[in-house]
């Protein structure tokens, strides 16, 4: 039986880790790949870093990130913000990610999820988008969520199924950073609406939205950051919290 | 003992090189190259597939020779290879990915989209499943059964002959997701991305 998916995200800037687990026997509490090796270490289904370097000049510190992390943890290791061409996503896979995610550029230009999916192959396109509720719909927003592009996000997945994403790794803007739970409303909705793997996220504050994003939300998997950083909740617990719920995880 | 990963452009390899690395440490020497001489000369093959069926079979078929070489070291002088993904699926005569395609023909059989019962079952297969193995085959020793392992297709590989499935996974149907045939070897799902489970399976191929 195909199990539930725990992914950690880690939100990588410079190439340091900007919230992270804070272990007192952690050499170096700021590098990813340390922070990486603890997650897949204690059960992670995949690592996740978001690259939210601003500047340009230190864009390249998350290919070295990557690099150094793909040769220590041998779980799948997914890798977005900033991804705009097919040749940063090579660059990424190069590097050793598994699977890229695709958020602003995807918008801006859709073809992008089209080639890079035929270049590359569905499985390492992942299409990751921003929605916020407005009146009976749901709207993409890009650039961090700064721009609203008045997309309406049920009808935008499925063009990036049509265009060959792999899976969907949805992000209510409504909810991120509340720790209040998933936009269970959102992710069911657009679960239902396309037939490839959803990822919920943002909003996750305790173990039972986890179990919420999958049982209500139908995601495949569940992201979250914040609950696994300082010591919350380990993957381990998550993973049995889970089980005792009846939700098929990885033990 | 020389392990070959045979380097045909057939998409994201990074992991596959780590992993092997991982394993091999010093004792073994991994070489990553579609060199025709340099896969002759090697002990073992490991034969890598991501994207389409198509897309792999062209790059293949890319470079002069290689098939040939392949089919050299595998079948004629039948040397140990190990098939990852596609990689496995290429094994088949025949393939129905993006348009119907030949494969490799080394174990009777077809590559076809798994049956997602109109739609209640997501594609692609992506994530951790359980393998039940239903032969012993070298690549599982001591790996106990209903392992996990991670997958990522949505097309499966389907072998006329059954006794050369090692083991097979659950998703909406019993799935071939590993193969062994002789001195031929194959993994639907991906040992370099399945934690300690899929190293030791590296480990028992790299040792076979």
């Amino acid at each position: 039986m195909l199990k539930n998916r725990i992914i950690p995200c880690l939100d990588v800037k410079n190439g340091r880790v900007v919230k992270g687990i804070n272990f007192v026997d952690l050499k170096d509490a700021g590098d990813p790949v340390e922070q990486a090796k603890i997650y897949s270490d204690g059960g992670a289904d995949e690592i996740c870093f978001l690259d939210i370097t601003a500047s340009n000049e230190n864009r390249d510190t998350i290919y070295d990130v990557v690099e150094r992390t793909s040769k220590k943890c041998f779980v799948p290791l997914t890798v977005g913000g900033g991804v705009r061409s097919i040749e940063d996503i090579n660059k990424l896979l190069n590097c050793g990610a598994d699977k890229v995610s695709i958020n602003t550029a995807a918008v801006e230009n859709p073809k992008v999820v089209l080639e890079s999916s035929k270049k590359f192959g569905s499985q390492c396109i992942v299409v990751a988008i921003d929605a916020k509720k407005n009146g009976d719909k749901w709207e993409i927003f890009t650039h961090g969520g700064r721009n609203n592009s008045g997309l309406d996000a049920l009808e935008y997945v499925k063009k990036m199924e049509d265009n060959g994403a792999g899976e969907l790794l949805v992000t209510s803007m409504d909810r991120d950073g509340t720790q209040i739970g998933y936009d269970v409303e959102l992710m069911n909705n657009i679960a239902s609406k396309v037939n490839i793997p959803l990822i919920a996220s943002g909003g996750v504050g305790n173990l039972d939205h986890l179990v919420d994003g999958i049982k209500l939300g139908n995601a495949s998997a569940v992201l979250a950051a914040s609950i696994f950083h300082y010591g919350k909740h380990s993957v381990k617990e998550a993973k049995e919290y889970l089980d005792s719920k009846g939700i098929p995880v990885r033990i | 003992m020389k392990v070959t990963i045979v380097d045909y452009n057939s998409g994201n390899i990074s992991s596959v090189i780590n992993s092997f690395k991982e394993v091999a440490k010093d004792k073994v020497s991994i070489e990553v190259t579609a060199d025709l001489n340099k896969i002759k000369s090697s002990d073992k093959l490991v034969l890598p597939g991501q994207g389409s069926f198509k897309s792999c079979v062209d790059a293949l078929n890319k470079i002069n020779g290689l098939t040939e070489t392949l089919s050299e070291f595998a079948i004629n002088n039948k040397k140990p290879l190990l098939g990852i993904c596609v990689g496995l699926q290429m094994f088949a005569d025949i393939g129905y990915e993006e348009t119907e395609t030949k494969g490799l023909g080394w174990i009777s059989g077809k590559v076809s989209k798994i049956d997602n019962q109109n739609g209640k079952y997501k594609l692609p297969h992506i994530g951790w499943n359980q393998i039940n193995i239903v032969k012993q085959s070298k690549i599982f020793e001591n790996i106990e059964n209903n392992s996990h392992m991670y997958f990522v297709h949505s097309y499966e590989f389907i072998p006329e002959d059954k006794n050369v499935i090692s083991a097979t996974t659950d998703y909406s149907s019993n799935i071939v997701c590993s193969v062994e045939k002789e001195n031929i070897f194959g993994t639907q799902f991906h040992p370099e991305k399945s934690d300690k489970m899929g190293l030791k399976v590296i480990e028992n191929f790299i040792n076979i």
